[in-house]
């Protein structure tokens, strides 16, 4: 198999090199970390008053966690390191109430986000000949945007396609001869549903690899891709924390996640002590962002579980690969690629009053694509007797979950004592997916 | 002149009609007119009955949710275009009709309505002006 390395001498470094780039890269984080108010607070109190405080990369344990709590309650500005002036983008995602989570990136910190993207994209064997379809999300999801900055540095033709609007997706394939998707596993399914609707066939396509992501997924859910479409599926993982979907992506091999070490420190924990566990065991995945200057984000706890393979690579890589994400350590859930968490729809559901405490949030799946549904009371005294009260009142609830979570759940409304009541701790999420 | 309807909020699940029904046949309560509106995910059964402040009493005991609604029970003449006369009245005078059902019992010859209007005081007003027959809360009672 014919390996191509977008930066070999990076890529193929020994370890012993590695750690060398990552003490060094780390000691110039730490200098911008203390320019921000959160880390310039919490790194002196565990000792760190200057990069030389850190001497290897042991010291690195040193420091605190960061968590996703950290960042909400430091939001919008508590760990930017630099004037606004000097940034060139932000993103954000979805906090654990209707308060996100933000990046930054000056155009040096966007610059080395870009150039893992695309060495991402190229050790999957996707060059400058290839057409990508992006269908993922333009916007604040990092995960549109940041693809088709690496896309373009490995000189694609990238057709910004972004989600939804199945008909053109596969119109576009066509008329486009789109060699490459970058697409979440369940929306590539359901496209799959869709080409007989549009009698389309996939031996009128010209597709060639699929780059999927967003949402965990199984072994068996890529096979069925790359049998239906005849085509190569690569894992791929990131989250906007920590610049989005090129952090760990899949080599020709596809024997998992190579994750770019000598721009992320990765460590795996168990979550209940904090303490590392060898490579081989599951745990939750902590990184250290290395690039990222403008807004520096040190032991992030992730909240997603998976392992370091011990085993090396044939393409001769040297960055150690991470399993495909096993699951969760909170009670994130991730419909169709959207992370939500059911305390930001709680959240929503209490500020209106036209319904009962009580509420329901069950997902399940409707074909190849997730399904989000809400299901609430009706607050009895403010009903006045009419459907269209009921209709708009479901639409208002609707509207006012997309606002927050980005999605449009079916919502429901029902008698008041009908839903599941709890004496202890309450099941309020209901996941009828198949289990991964 | 209006008459109470009683607005009861049904989920669509099976056995939901048959449950308000027989709460309110235990209650004694008689049920003269009926109609449901139904949507995909609910429906709403709109019920005139013999004693409708006791029959929201024994709703709201049940936890069934029920607002009473002011709608109006018109005498129609039971003959072709007797409905369309008081029609063209309510057209002419600009009443907006939000609905309307049959009774299940005719007064004599003529068949009973019920119309929930936009505005119940000045469809009253003008159907008064008419001389359109009206039933009573009375005369509700009485059927």
């Amino acid at each position: 198999m014919e390996i191509r390395y977008w930066n070999k001498e990076i890529e193929t470094a020994d370890r012993e090199k590695l750690r060398q780039i990552q003490l060094q890269r780390l000691k110039s984080i730490i200098a911008s970390a203390l320019k921000t108010p959160f880390y310039s607070r919490r790194l002196p109190s565990v000792g760190i008053h200057s990069p030389d405080d850190i001497k290897s990369l042991d010291d690195l344990r040193k420091i605190p966690f960061t968590t996703k709590d950290d960042l909400r309650q430091n939001y919008p500005k508590g760990l930017l390191s630099v004037d606004t002036s000097e940034v060139v983008r932000i993103h954000t995602s979805s906090g654990t109430t209707g308060v996100p989570t933000v990046i930054y990136l000056s155009a040096k910190d966007l610059d080395a986000a870009t150039d893992i993207m695309a060495r991402s994209i190229y050790a999957t064997g996707t060059d400058k000949t290839d057409i990508l379809q992006n269908m993922m999300s333009y916007g604040l999801f990092t995960g549109g945007l940041c693809m088709h900055y690496g896309a373009e540095r490995v000189g694609l033709m990238v057709i910004p396609a972004a989600g939804g609007n199945t008909k053109r997706q596969i119109q576009l394939m066509k008329d486009f001869r789109t060699t490459v998707l970058h697409i979440t596993p369940s929306y590539l399914l359901h496209v799959h549903s869709k080409l007989a609707e549009y009698s389309v066939a996939v031996s009128d396509l010209a597709l060639k690899k699929a780059f999927v992501g967003a949402e965990p997924h199984s072994e068996n859910t890529r096979r069925k891709i790359e049998d239906l479409f005849d085509i190569d599926a690569y894992n791929s993982y990131g989250l906007s924390e920590m610049n989005g979907p090129g952090v760990a992506f899949e080599c020709v091999y596809k024997t998992d996640l190579h994750l770019w070490e000598d721009a992320y420190i990765v460590e795996i924990i168990n979550p209940k002590t904090g303490e590392l566990v060898p490579d081989g065991k599951e745990g939750e995945v902590i990184l250290t962002n290395l690039i990222r200057h403008a807004m520096p984000l040190m032991r992030y706890r992730t909240r997603d579980l998976a392992f370091l393979h011990k085993e090396s690579c044939p393409c001769k890589r040297t960055h150690r690969r991470l399993s495909r994400i096993l699951g969760r350590t909170d009670d994130m859930l991730i419909i169709n690629g959207v992370n939500i968490f059911p305390s930001q729809i709680e959240e929503v559901i209490m500020k209106i009053p036209e319904v009962g405490t009580n509420y329901q949030i069950c997902v399940e799946k409707q074909g190849a694509l997730d399904r989000l549904i809400v299901k609430v009371e009706l607050y009895s005294k403010i009903f006045m007797g009419e459907a269209k009260q009921i209709d708009n009142l479901k639409a208002k609830i609707a509207d006012e979950l997309k606002a927050s979570i980005t999605l449009k759940p079916a919502v429901e409304l029902h008698e008041p004592g009908v839903l599941p009541v709890f004496e202890g701790k309450a099941v309020r999420v209901v996941d009828s997916r198949p289990k991964l | 002149m209006k008459i109470k309807q009683i607005s009861i909020f049904l989920e669509n699940r099976k056995g939901r009609l048959y449950d308000v029904c027989a709460l309110l046949g235990k209650n004694d309560i008689n049920i003269r007119a009926l109609n449901v509106a139904e949507t995909e995910a609910f429906g709403i059964l709109r019920i005139v009955v013999n004693k409708p402040d006791a029959a929201v009493k024994a709703l709201k005991d049940a936890g069934i949710v029920a607002k009473i609604t002011d709608v109006v029970a018109i005498e129609v003449d039971d003959r072709p275009g007797g409905l369309t006369d008081i029609l063209k009245v309510l057209a002419d005078e600009d009443v907006n009709i939000e609905y309307m059902y049959g009774f299940v019992e005719k007064s004599s010859d003529r068949a009973l309505m019920v119309f929930r209007f936009d505005d119940v005081d000045k469809a009253v007003n003008i159907l008064k002006k008419h001389s359109i027959k009206i039933v009573t809360e009375q005369g509700v009672r009485e059927l």
